[in-house]
């Protein structure tokens, strides 16, 4: 299938075009935890390196299957955010924030140590199992499975935890156990967009999954409109795109995308979508349906 | 070695302090986590180190003009990007207009001066006095001794002065302190000038004693002196000296005793079981949720 495409699409969009695939898992994963429950992370690639080296290297030296060694690099990053999402019992805001950032960086340091992790050099000869045809089918499905879960109970509950959390435990919300949910939802998808990576790149290091790609990651959740899914998708595609398009004014490309972010929050201070949602916009498609409460 | 490593602790600790305190001054104010803080304090390395070696200049009034140049450029930043969101945007587009500004920052001053390190030149005579227990160098001296008259000062100011009056109450009600009739912004921009003058100090003297400046210097720093301020009790003056120190402390005993490799991860690891413990940090006060 991605011969059959590599015909008709040059290989250098297709690149972006996975690379803005990955970005949404990981992004929309960062969504959960910081757009819709409110709850302040920026240590999204810290997650993203588990999956990224757990599964690299569960495929590579041990042998596993793709789809296997995925899904335990997931399963991993997953542990982990059950595990920093337990002191969220008791932080929040900007210290939760700072704990984010602090464990992302311990475990930037931890695989600059790694020795199975090839510390500092990183890994190479990762088999290239990620096509275009695979990411794009499991960004589907991360879309379908993530609209459908905002509109569950659940879902609504991690709205009501943004909103106010003291209203939404006094309405018998368990809002420790749903933050310690989202974040382990969160960091399942950062699991596996970091595995996904390091199966399409060839080769990691642990400079690769700084406090810049943390940052990356929130700029794409805040820009598009948090909490909102077609704002995800629309951030992620922009701030994706964004460094290939400005590739043409060289070296001065940070410049701008500094700018950019300064400017854009300043004419658009929610976002770009602000809190549109999914089943807003159908919404707008099925005028006839009573207004009832917004959901 | 034990005293040798607790000096050097204190030397690092006290210029995390300075940058900390701007940190905490601002997130004190108007809640913002103002990552550009960190690029501050790379400018003021910078122009301390082109005030001396191009302006050849003494190193003290070096220090002064990077003060003064990052007391302009903080109020910038502040009118540029944060004045504009302020009152209709959530804190977080705030924080990413921040970011912006860093990566800005950083980006502007790699275009100028290329991403290598520069060395500070010789600008003085280090001698080394030996106190008995301790040995401890001229430049060791400086940097205790003006971090501690920076600090001494800045908290004379905010106790005693009209505009420190001013500043604690934006800290505790921005809203009130408006009706009550406090120019708000003016208040503001001064938190920036006066926090950032710190970190251009900071640089400077960090420049000075490890003997390099680079671009993207002020991210690590910066990151660091947040976790100080967190540390002591975000938003706390004093929390933002200790919490410093304390970091600097920790992290030269890390490196010394456990392993160097680990350097980076010491100060954050720490952080972390401070905050689990403590989770408003040494200083801070526990502010109870209202509905």
């Amino acid at each position: 299938m991605d011969s059959f495409l590599a015909q008709y699409i040059d290989p250098y969009y297709l690149r972006i075009l996975v690379l803005i695939g990955i970005n949404l898992i990981l992004a929309l994963g960062l969504n959960i935890i910081t757009g819709v429950t409110g709850q302040l992370s920026m240590g999204h690639a810290g997650f993203m390196s588990i999956g990224a080296y757990t599964s690299a290297i569960l495929s590579m030296q041990f042998g596993y299957p793709y789809f296997l060694s995925l899904l335990a690099g997931a399963l991993m990053a997953a542990l982990f955010g059950f595990l920093i999402g337990i002191p969220t019992l008791r932080l929040e805001g900007d210290y939760l924030a700072m704990v984010t950032i602090g464990f992302a960086e311990i475990i930037k340091v931890f695989f600059l140590n790694f020795e199975p992790g090839g510390k500092a050099v990183g890994l190479s000869g990762i088999p290239q199992n990620t096509t275009f045809v695979i990411v794009w089918v499991i960004v589907l499905i991360v879309i379908i499975l993530n609209a459908r879960l905002l509109r569950t109970r659940m879902g609504r509950a991690f709205y009501a935890i943004r909103e106010n959390e003291i209203a939404a435990e006094s309405c018998g919300i368990n809002t420790t156990r749903l933050k310690v949910l989202a974040f382990t939802i969160g960091s399942f998808l950062g699991g596996l967009g970091g595995g996904l990576y390091a199966h399409y790149m060839y080769f990691i290091r642990p400079q690769d999954f700084a406090f810049m790609k943390s940052i990356e990651l929130l700029n794409m959740v805040v820009l598009g409109g948090m909490g909102s899914i077609p704002g995800t998708i629309l951030g992620t595609t922009i701030l994706t795109l964004a460094p290939e398009m400005l590739r043409v004014v060289a070296e001065y490309r940070l410049l701008f995308y500094g700018a950019l972010l300064v400017i854009l929050m300043i004419f658009r201070p929610n976002g770009l979508l602000g809190d549109i949602r999914i089943y807003d916009i159908k919404k707008r498609f099925r005028k006839k349906e009573v207004e009832t409460c917004r959901s | 070695m034990f005293w040798e490593q607790l000096l050097n602790g204190l030397t690092l600790g006290s210029t995390y302090a300075l940058i900390a305190l701007g940190y905490t001054m601002v997130y004190g104010i108007i809640q913002l986590i103002n990552f550009a803080h960190g690029e501050i304090y790379m400018f003021g390395a910078f122009v301390g180190l082109f005030l001396v070696s191009v302006a050849g200049v003494n190193i003290f009034i070096a220090l002064l003009g990077a003060m003064a140049f990052c007391m302009v450029l903080g109020m910038l930043v502040e009118k540029v990007a944060y004045r504009p969101l302020r009152g209709k945007s959530t804190r977080l587009s705030a924080l990413i207009s921040a970011i912006g500004v860093s990566i800005f920052l950083s980006t502007l001053m790699a275009l100028i001066r290329g991403t290598n390190t520069t060395r500070y030149p010789e600008v003085m005579q280090i001698h080394t006095y030996n106190l008995g227990l301790i040995e401890i160098s001229s430049l060791q001296l400086i940097i205790l001794l003006v971090s501690a008259f920076l600090m001494v000062g800045l908290q004379m100011m905010v106790q005693r002065t009209t505009i420190g009056k001013a500043m604690r109450a934006c800290s505790q009600d921005l809203e009130a302190s408006y009706l009550m009739g406090i120019n708000v912004n003016r208040v503001i921009s001064f938190t920036f000038a006066i926090g950032s003058a710190l970190a251009a100090a900071g640089g400077v003297m960090v420049g000075l004693y490890y003997n390099a400046v680079w671009p993207y210097m002020g991210m690590m720093a910066g990151l660091k002196a947040f976790a100080a301020a967190v540390l002591g009790g975000i938003g706390s003056i004093p929390g933002a000296m200790i919490g410093g120190v304390t970091l600097g402390v920790l992290e030269i005993f890390g490196v010394a005793y456990l392993s160097s490799s680990y350097k980076d991860a010491i100060a954050f690891a720490v952080l972390i079981l401070v905050l689990i413990i403590r989770p408003q940090g040494i200083m801070g006060q526990k502010i109870s949720k209202k509905v």
